[in-house]
């Protein structure tokens, strides 16, 4: 199981390095000087120069490429070209803030999901698991920034309830920041739940046929028993793959929930940096972005270990 | 296959004299057993289409009744009535009683059913690949039957649950208690299963094909530790099987089913070395080895004409009428049952429903 999870680890390492490559290429063939781009079609020869010379892109691009990925490695991001505001504390404290809400939609999604989706599957015959099952397709159809702007209508204008943006760190006041976190991750987890629902109910279902749950019935457990003792386990390994490409697509939904509920996350920093030309900054987050989706693989490729003793054996 | 009355009593069970039964052979001419299982015209439908019809048997403590042929003519689903485990959309009627408890299983809620399952009453399932649950330990397994019921507590439960896997023979039943059924063989994985439902000593016993999916090599093991185990607690058992042989070795009394009823039944040596019902007669000559390999010019065993019809597409009347060379009018009646010889169990433990029985030609 050691030798499994090294070689998984092995596999994170080269591709978060082939990654890199690809993110630093593909900023390189974009069209034009990023030095004159981040400081405007109307700026002088003399100050591109300068700042090219300053921040070293007058130097090989494997030489760049190497300054770029020790500074990611080190967390020494320097500081952005124009504002010269250092990188690496705005990526924290940004990342925090979006790793808030990501997890606790995707906590709030599973939280929702795996009850209404066992009951979907346990109820597929009945006319309450087929209405639950309609609804679950219906919010699969609904993108989070539409539930974020009727949540907003409602909860935030109407009746008042919440804040309808903006952003305080819970160590600073947990009240507000529960209040604040509260729309942006419903309407992301809203989305996720609908969709992991669907799932949990196919894999419920699956296991419903299983013979092994035939056979705890016949020990004497009654059938709600036998499903969450015996089934839920073995339908947890499609479920966590699902989890895992969920987590993925709430990274890049946040984005834009972001945008709608004017939170300060990736995002926002990922937008506002395009905005301001910072590609070095925009190269910076886009790979913390693609780094957190392959970490997020490893982790549901070590979580299948735990789950199914079957997977354990390495093979030769 | 002998019996040990001094083997370890499988029972940790706090009433001693309910369970302490010795079981010795019993004389011929000893008074009835008590009677275990009573299915009473058992009828089951899936929707508008009858699966079952009229199934009526017993078994008395101590008896094992085989039940008996092709696929498709309503053996699992008997079994699957008798536990109360039909699927959903799956109806029966008629009654299923057991021994020492008054209520009709069948109309019986959930809740008393998932009492009586796994402890007066076990099954042994076909498949020992997909029975047990690959992401559990196989000791938890077998605990688990015990604190279920609350025979056991959980440290005990544990305790008892190696000592179960010794008893069906698992060599190291520690080990195997830790280890999960990926790691063990079918046939080691039927042994648990087979300990799994001796566990709380049932009443009655349940195997549906239990050693059709064995390798030869390992099928005489596992049967002779069910065997043992169903003697050893005096418990009454009801096996499944397509396998003529293994019905003769491991059974008294034998049931042959098809079209969801019960066509013939009586001792093992009576209906499969002198059946009276065709279809009884064709499932005979399809097994008979001997005939094909010593008969005059080494005949290909004989086969029942046609094939078992998808359920509910079987004629009216008797259900085998479509495949049977004696076919004649009067078999468009459903045949009345005539009871063959006197049994201790009453008339529906011997006899047939044919109104073409084996012999009757010459009389015509």
């Amino acid at each position: 199981m050691l030798l499994r999870l090294a070689r998984r680890f092995l596999v994170l390492l080269v591709s978060l390095a082939v990654a890199s490559v690809l993110v630093f290429a593909f900023m390189q063939v974009l069209p034009g000087d990023p030095a004159r781009v981040a400081l405007g079609m109307n700026s002088s020869d003399e100050a591109v120069a300068q700042l090219r010379e300053q921040f070293g892109l007058d130097r090989p691009l494997l030489v760049q490429y190497a300054d770029w990925l020790g500074g990611v490695v080190t967390l020494d991001l320097g500081v952005e070209w124009v504002s010269k505001a250092p990188i690496a504390p705005q990526l924290v404290d940004r990342l925090a803030v979006t790793g808030w809400l990501v997890i606790t939609a995707m906590v709030l999604a599973l939280v929702i999901a795996l009850p209404v989706g066992t009951w979907m599957a346990v109820r597929h015959r009945h006319a309450d698991g087929v209405l639950l099952s309609a609804i679950s397709q219906v919010g699969v159809a609904v993108p989070a920034f539409l539930a974020g702007i009727i949540l907003i209508t409602y909860f935030a204008k109407r009746w008042q309830w919440f804040p309808s943006g903006g952003w305080v760190p819970p160590a600073e006041d947990p009240v507000q920041f529960l209040l604040r976190l509260a729309l942006p991750a419903i309407s992301l987890a809203l989305v996720q739940a609908s969709m992991l629902a669907r799932y949990v109910r196919s894999a419920v279902l699956e296991v419903l046929r299983e013979d092994y749950l035939r056979t705890a019935r016949a020990k004497g457990l009654r059938p709600m028993q036998a499903l969450t003792r015996h089934g839920l386990r073995n339908a947890a390994v499609p479920i966590v793959t699902v989890l895992g490409l969920q987590l993925a697509t709430l990274l890049i939904g946040a984005v834009v929930v972001e945008r709608v509920f004017v939170i300060p996350g990736l995002g926002s920093f990922l937008l506002d940096s395009v905005a301001a030309r910072e590609l070095i900054t925009v190269q910076t987050i886009v790979m913390v972005l693609v780094a957190a989706v392959l970490i997020i693989n490893f982790l549901v490729d070590t979580v299948y270990l735990l789950i199914d003793p079957r997977l354990r054996v390495g093979h030769r | 296959m002998t019996t040990t009355p001094d083997r370890a009593r499988g029972g940790a069970r706090n009433n001693p004299t309910e369970r302490a039964v010795t079981r010795e052979s019993a004389p011929p001419d000893a008074p009835a057993r008590e009677t275990v299982l009573t299915v009473e015209g058992l009828d089951v439908h899936a929707g508008s289409t009858r699966l079952l019809h009229d199934v009526t048997f017993s078994i008395q403590r101590g008896e094992r009744v085989g039940l008996i042929g092709e696929s498709g003519s309503g053996k699992s689903l008997t079994a699957l009535a008798v536990m109360g485990l039909l699927a959903e959309g799956v109806t029966a009627t008629g009654q299923v009683r057991l021994a020492g408890h008054d209520t009709e299983l069948l109309g019986a809620s959930e809740r008393r059913m998932s009492q009586l399952r796994g402890d007066r009453m076990a099954m042994i399932f076909q498949e020992p690949m997909t029975a047990l649950n690959p992401t559990m330990k196989v000791g938890r397994q077998v605990a688990e039957v015990l604190t279920q019921h609350r025979t056991a507590d959980r440290r005990a439960a544990a305790r008892r649950a190696v000592e179960l896997l010794g008893q069906v023979g698992l060599p190291d039943p520690r080990a195997v208690a830790r280890s999960y059924p990926h790691q063990l063989s079918g046939g080691q994985r039927q042994r648990v299963v087979a300990a799994i439902a001796l566990a709380n000593d049932p009443l009655l016993l349940v195997c549906d094909e239990p050693t059709t999916a064995l390798d030869v090599t390992v099928q005489a093991l596992v049967l002779d530790l069910i065997v043992r185990g169903v003697e050893d607690r005096d418990a009454a058992m009801l096996f499944i099987t397509h396998d003529l042989a293994v019905v003769a070795t491991v059974c008294e009394r034998v049931l042959v089913m098809y079209g969801g009823r019960i066509v013939e039944a009586g001792p093992v040596t009576e209906v499969l070395g002198d059946p009276q019902h065709r279809y009884t007669q064709g499932l005979v000559a399809a097994s008979d080895l001997e005939r094909a390999r010593t008969g005059p010019g080494r005949q290909p065993l004989d086969t029942i004409a046609g094939n078992v019809p998808p359920a509910g597409r079987f004629p009216d009347g008797c259900v085998f009428r479509n495949r049977c060379a004696f076919a004649t009018e009067v078999c468009e009646q459903v045949p009345p049952w005539t009871p063959r010889g006197r049994h201790e169990a009453g008339e529906h433990a011997s006899g047939y429903a044919c109104f073409h029985p084996v012999g009757s030609e010459t009389g015509e």
